[in-house]
């Protein structure tokens, strides 16, 4: 009787504390498992149907490699791939050693400015690809201010497409080499100098070396987005064929979908293999810098100091400048003869059906894939970082989330149209809608969002939620009281990426769209293809003026809010 | 008391612990009793497994094998928030956006209690760490070592009947270390709290601890009071981690003697060994007689003074014995008496080395 009396309850604690404790690991292995499923549905499955679709005739029979070796015969297939690598093999050897060298100034000298100049040079990231070539169109076109310049030659083509693409993808060089110039260690450039080494013999011997895995990562990362990028082509490209051209006219213009899979895929050998050099040059870049590395403080130098100031002012203003003059075109009556100013080409309806609607459309998109991709992916990474329950789970759903970085957005959209298209997919009511437009959307930039909260979720105690298990706290509690608070910066760091990638995306939409939702992107290339350029440069400047907005709210935000909510930042 | 008596009584009781990383065995087959109201320390070098062990016991890296009885109840299958335990980690692991009286009534939020009731307990912890009136403070403000008691307040808010303790104190500067290792003491012993704390650092556990587990390789060497594990160590791995030690290679001559070299030792404890058994002879740096050496002294001997190294309150001295072929040997000389006695480089002296004083281990052991 005694007995009973002290055990029972004992018993009846411990049973209320299992209910509990299970009911928190069910939650856990719950919420990683919809993480896991929502990733196998929105990047896994359509990548799945591409590749099947690749081996299938237009019928869905399997036919092996049959596909793959009709485009070998086909000679114009083959003439787009010799293009397409030219074309990106050639920007990329214009755009690396600039930007390498512009990432030098802004890294390693005195030169006045520089903080001008970092943003001058990111301005393409706020427009859409097509918007660098329309604006080589009113300099060097046919109707150019510059066309004389051009000396007989022809701006549409290789030369046009290889200009507006180096524009296009210098920011992103600049960032990659800029984070490489800025990762080396002081201490080294110190012994250097103690031991007499010439400025030469320090730049081959030490900053070059440092600094090799950023060029390799930026030279790929330069090619992939040129190779599948299909805005500049589209606008500037005339009868020459590349590769995304290629798979747009396959897949809407001539509904082969195997055929547009087959050049999906091709488009996938480069992103893929620029995927694994930067996992390599990755690791390399971090085991080169130990954590006991002190920053390079650059010392006054006038010569280099000043001659770094031209070539940056020179390039700088040239990126400025190119967009500028997109900007003016937009609001010029008749370029070039008629230049004064009119505000007639921002009535978009007058030359497109859909008028000021796809800019409300695109709002519409880049709020929705904000909002729904930053928190998805800030949960998922959470999730996938700070809980320790099932670690083959968590370990598959990081793997799907870096998919997406070895995927370029026109194959991504190719295997949505296959995948949310098809007759036997319930979900294909989403096709055309904007719900399937934002989940591509977050799928497609799902990888850089998802390294950001990664990166700033592993800054954080990692026994946090070991103090809130032994207080007895469950893991969300600590998330929506700690963790995201935290976590603040990075988390509108990541809606403002998503924000301003889905105001300017066009390549993966482009498949996607529906009749009420064509967004403003699409729109300029139907302006472009309409032959009204100066609505096209005028709905570009629209979504360049929101998404530069929204960067420069972001950053009063930073410095405002966070000045006050996050107090406890201050020491 | 028996031992199931023991077994009763324990408030801990781990029973063959173990766990891999991997290839790497971190814990082989551990047992262990911790008594109600105990403060253990587990101290050992680093990758010894005592944080693997703390972890096990909360919850946090189960085992692979061996159960956890925590209060009487069988928690080694169960997640952390079911066991009964406050923790304070290296770190402090302080959320940097709440409060200090935030920290610490993190845990009390979650039961439900009246706000008022919360606030009490909350400035009651903050007194009894001797942080009053510093509840509206960011944890950023704070110093380490106002830091360390705020994360202390936390883990003891919801009156656990664990107090783990993951070198809380390693991050201090070396003097609010040893202020604070006086409050914590004072502190456990007020509040009765059974409390494990890791450290590697010998002087901390010595000075702290009711009990002390040495570990070394994920297994434990040897479970004892702080004077137990200093004064009879049974391994040679704890004579060689606790203070400083000598190791001399020896022969066993006799039940209670081993021969160095040409010099003759007589040891307290029979070594147990066959006569002509290598073994090692150790002997602590201090224990070395000096001073007021009588002349019947049992292991007495003549040396030379060697190299002098100051080290403040003491000089450690190394010994060369007058006999021919005996190995050289440290010894400490304090303050005092060298400047009684004016110990210089190459005076010659008697010394000798009290039996009880001398330990023998087996020679395969370092």
């Amino acid at each position: 009787m005694s007995e009973l009396a002290t055990s029972a309850p004992a018993t009846a604690s411990a049973m209320r504390f299992r209910r509990a404790g299970l009911g928190e690991a069910q939650v856990a292995g719950a919420l990683i498992a919809v993480v896991c499923l929502v990733l196998i549905l929105i990047i896994a499955l359509p990548l799945w149907t591409l590749l099947s679709k690749s081996v299938q005739n237009v019928d869905g029979q399997f036919v092996g490699l049959a596909n793959f070796a009709a485009y070998a015969r086909s000679p114009t297939l083959v003439a787009s791939l010799v293009n397409s690598v030219m074309v990106a093999g050639l920007a990329t050897a214009i755009v690396i050693p600039l930007a390498f060298v512009y990432a030098y100034a802004l890294t390693r000298s005195r030169m006045p400015l520089k903080g001008l100049f970092a943003a001058a040079a990111l301005l393409p990231i706020f427009a859409p690809s097509l918007m660098a070539a329309l604006a080589l169109i009113y300099v060097f076109g046919n109707q150019g201010i510059l066309k004389s310049w051009m000396m007989g030659a022809s701006l549409y083509g290789p030369i046009g497409i290889v200009v507006a693409e180096a524009l296009y993808s210098f920011p992103h060089a600049l960032l990659i080499l800029t984070t490489a110039l800025s990762l080396s260690d002081g201490r080294l450039r110190e012994a250097a100098d103690a031991l007499g080494t010439t400025r030469r013999r320090i730049f081959w011997s030490i900053t070059l070396p440092g600094a090799r895995y950023g060029l390799v990562s930026a030279a790929f990362v330069v090619f992939t987005l040129v190779i599948t990028d299909f805005g500049v082509p589209k606008v500037i490209g005339g009868q020459f064929d590349v590769l995304a051209t290629d798979a747009y006219r396959q897949v809407v213009g001539q509904q082969n979908f195997p055929m547009g899979a087959v050049v999906g895929l091709v488009l996938l050998i480069p992103a893929v293999a620029a995927f694994f050099v930067d996992r390599r040059a990755q690791k390399r870049q971090t085991a080169l810098l130990s954590a006991r590395a002190t920053p390079y403080f650059p010392k006054r130098d006038r010569q280099r100091d000043w001659s770094l100031f031209a070539f940056v002012a020179l390039v700088g203003t040239a990126i400025v400048a190119t967009y500028g003059v997109a900007v003016w075109g937009s609001f010029v009556r008749y370029w070039p003869y008629n230049l004064s100013l009119t505000l007639n080409n921002y009535d978009f309806a007058s030359v497109e059906p859909t008028g000021w609607e796809g800019y409300v459309n695109s709002l519409k998109l880049a709020g929705l894939t904000a909002v729904i991709g930053t928190a998805f992916v800030f949960v998922g990474a959470y999730l996938i970082e700070k809980l320790t329950v099932f670690p083959r789970l968590r370990g598959f759903a990081h793997f799907l989330a870096m998919l997406p970085m070895a995927v370029p957005g026109l194959v991504l959209g190719l295997g949505y149209v296959f995948f949310f298209n098809a007759s036997w997919n319930p979900l294909n009511v989403l096709y055309g809608t904007l719900v399937v437009m934002v989940i591509n959307t977050v799928a497609h930039y799902y990888t850089v969002a998802h390294i950001t909260a990664l990166t700033s979720l592993k800054q954080i105690d990692r026994e946090f939620e070991a103090v809130s298990a032994s207080l007895k706290v469950p893991f969300w509690r600590t998330f929506s009281r700690v963790t995201a608070p935290i976590c603040m910066p990075a988390i509108l760091d990541i809606a403002v990426y998503l924000f301003v990638n889905a105001m300017t995306t066009v390549s993966a939409v482009i498949f996607l769209y529906g009749s009420s939702t064509k967004l403003a992107s699409i729109a300029i290339v139907h302006m472009d293809e309409a032959g009204a350029v100066a609505s096209a440069a005028a709905m570009g400047t629209v979504i360049m003026a929101t998404a530069i907005g929204v960067k420069l709210l972001h950053v009063a935000l930073n410095a405002l809010v966070f000045g006050r909510l996050q107090r406890w930042r201050v020491r | 008391m028996t031992v199931a008596d023991t077994i009763a009584s324990s408030f801990l009781r781990v029973r063959g612990l173990g766990k891999s990383f991997g290839a790497f065995q971190a814990l082989k087959d551990v047992d262990l009793d911790v008594a109600r109201g105990e403060f253990v320390c587990f101290l050992g070098p680093s990758g010894c497994g005592k944080t693997t062990l703390l972890r096990a016991i909360a919850g946090l890296d189960p085992q692979d094998q061996g159960t956890i009885h925590i209060g009487g109840r069988d928690v080694s299958k169960a997640p952390p928030s079911e066991r009964d335990f406050g923790i304070v980690f290296q770190s402090y692991a302080l959320f940097p956006n709440l409060t200090v009286a935030k920290n610490v009534g993190y845990g009390l939020v979650n039961r439900a209690r009246p706000r008022r009731e919360i606030d009490a307990r909350v400035a009651e912890l903050l007194a009894l760490v001797g942080l009053p009136e510093q509840g509206t403070k960011f944890p950023g403000q704070l110093s380490g070592g106002q830091q360390q008691r705020v994360a202390l307040a936390r883990a003891l808010a919801t009156s656990p009947g664990l107090l783990l303790l993951d070198e809380p104190l390693s991050a201090l500067d070396a003097k609010v270390r040893v202020r604070l290792r006086d409050e914590m003491r004072a502190l456990q012993q007020r509040l009765g709290v059974t409390t494990i704390m890791v450290t590697h650092d010998q002087e901390e556990a010595l000075a702290m601890a009711d009990r002390i587990v040495v570990m070394n390789h994920g297994v434990i060497e040897q479970v004892g009071t702080p004077e137990e594990i200093y004064r009879r160590p049974e391994t040679a791995f704890v004579a060689d981690f606790v203070g400083h030690m000598t190791f001399l290679d020896a022969v066993v001559t006799g039940p209670r003697s081993v021969k160095v070299g040409a010099l003759d030792f007589i040891v307290a404890e029979d070594a147990g060994a066959e006569v002509g058994t290598p073994v090692k002879l150790a002997l602590r740096p201090e224990a070395v007689q000096t001073r007021g050496v009588a002349a019947d002294a049992p292991n007495r001997f003549d040396a030379r003074v060697g190299d002098l190294a100051f080290l403040g309150a003491f000089c450690r001295a190394q010994l060369a014995p007058i006999e021919p072929g005996a190995p050289i040997i440290a010894a400490d000389i304090s303050a005092n008496a060298m400047r009684d006695l004016g110990v210089a480089t190459g005076d010659v002296r008697s010394v000798a080395f009290p039996p009880e004083a001398l330990r023998v281990f087996a020679a395969a052991a370092s």
